[in-house]
């Protein structure tokens, strides 16, 4: 397939991409011209239903499974799309994250561990990987899913809050260590999105948001597809908030 | 993976030449100060000595290596 815009060839990896936010991104990507690699850790059902969405709409993809927590799940999920599609890893989006939400004083030590390996170590161990191949390319592009709450404080949610603000941190160090290989790192900062992680939520809660309703995962998608594009390449280090006013 | 220092001599002065200094400038002698070769660019050679031949050098390697000629011969003989 033509790489649109002359980015060398290159694939993309969306970890957490069997359904919500992670899935509208891979989609997406797919439909900008990227082979998408869709990781996912037990959904496999979920995962295998997106890649046929995508290739029904004439993309290529793979599902590839791994907890992303993993030590080795890295070098096994980068290794899997560059073997599955033969281009290295030029896009990685990570967005794999989960929650244990409590008040700080019950959160335990298992809960607070759990969410910084997914949600912070995991996406550090993919960076570290797909900076070889996108170093040797000149060319890459990463996005970090984080969220508002690593901006602005959200009851119950220490974890979390800790795993998304050291994402954007994270990500702005790579961006100012590699920028000049052609690298740009951003965060997308998701508010409350209509997905099964935020099921749960009070509704009354859209209240306290600006635009008075929950954004779609599309909405986010589409912020990431503009960041992994070619016309994004002078933007590196951002927080692209996705919350309807929510931070602002 | 047996290698000799010719072939590693050739390799390291390419790729470091990929980062800007003339082939003429990159001696044994050369030091990576003096050649504008930064931290960024002894990862990726690094990595470079990785793939070609299965040899790590850790970050704490890395910061040893102040001449052109101290990178190959830390490659070769790590090589052996």
């Amino acid at each position: 397939m033509p790489e649109p815009g002359g980015r060398p060839a290159g694939c993309a990896l969306v970890t957490g991409a069997s359904r919500g936010i992670g899935a509208a991104i891979a989609k997406s990507l797919a439909a900008d011209g990227w082979p998408v690699a869709v990781n996912y850790r037990s959904d496999g059902d979920g995962a295998a239903g997106v890649v046929a969405e995508i290739e029904q709409a004439g993309g290529s993809a793979v599902a590839l499974a791994a907890d992303v927590a993993g030590p080795d799940a890295a070098d096994g999920l980068l290794a899997g799309a560059e073997a599955h599609f033969g281009v290295p890893v030029l896009a990685l989006v990570n967005n794999a994250g989960i929650s244990a939400d409590n008040l700080i004083s019950m959160i335990s030590d298992d809960e607070w561990q759990s969410v910084l390996d997914t949600n912070l170590t995991g996406a550090f161990r993919l960076t570290r990987r797909a900076l070889k191949s996108m170093m040797r390319a000149r060319f890459g592009r990463i996005v970090n899913i984080s969220s508002v709450v690593g901006l602005r404080a959200n009851p119950g949610q220490a974890n979390y809050a800790a795993a998304k603000a050291g994402l954007i941190a994270m990500t702005r160090t790579v961006t100012v260590e590699v920028a000049r290989r052609g690298i740009t790192a951003n965060t997308v900062a998701p508010g409350w999105i209509d997905t099964d992680m935020t099921a749960g939520v009070e509704s009354g809660l859209s209240v306290n948001i600006p635009a008075r309703r929950p954004g779609t995962p599309e909405e986010v998608a589409a912020c990431v597809s503009f960041l992994a594009s070619d016309a994004a390449g002078y933007v590196n280090g951002a927080v692209l908030t996705v919350d309807g006013g929510l931070a602002a | 993976m047996s290698v000799t220092t010719e072939q590693v001599e050739g390799r390291v002065i390419e790729t470091l030449a990929s980062f800007g200094p003339d082939v003429s400038q990159i001696t044994r002698d050369a030091t990576f100060e003096e050649l504008d070769i930064d931290s960024l660019d002894l990862v990726e050679l690094a990595q470079v000595v990785e793939d070609d031949y299965g040899v790590i050098l850790k970050g704490e390697d890395m910061k040893e290596l102040k001449k052109v000629g101290d990178a190959i011969d830390l490659i070769v003989s790590r090589a052996e």
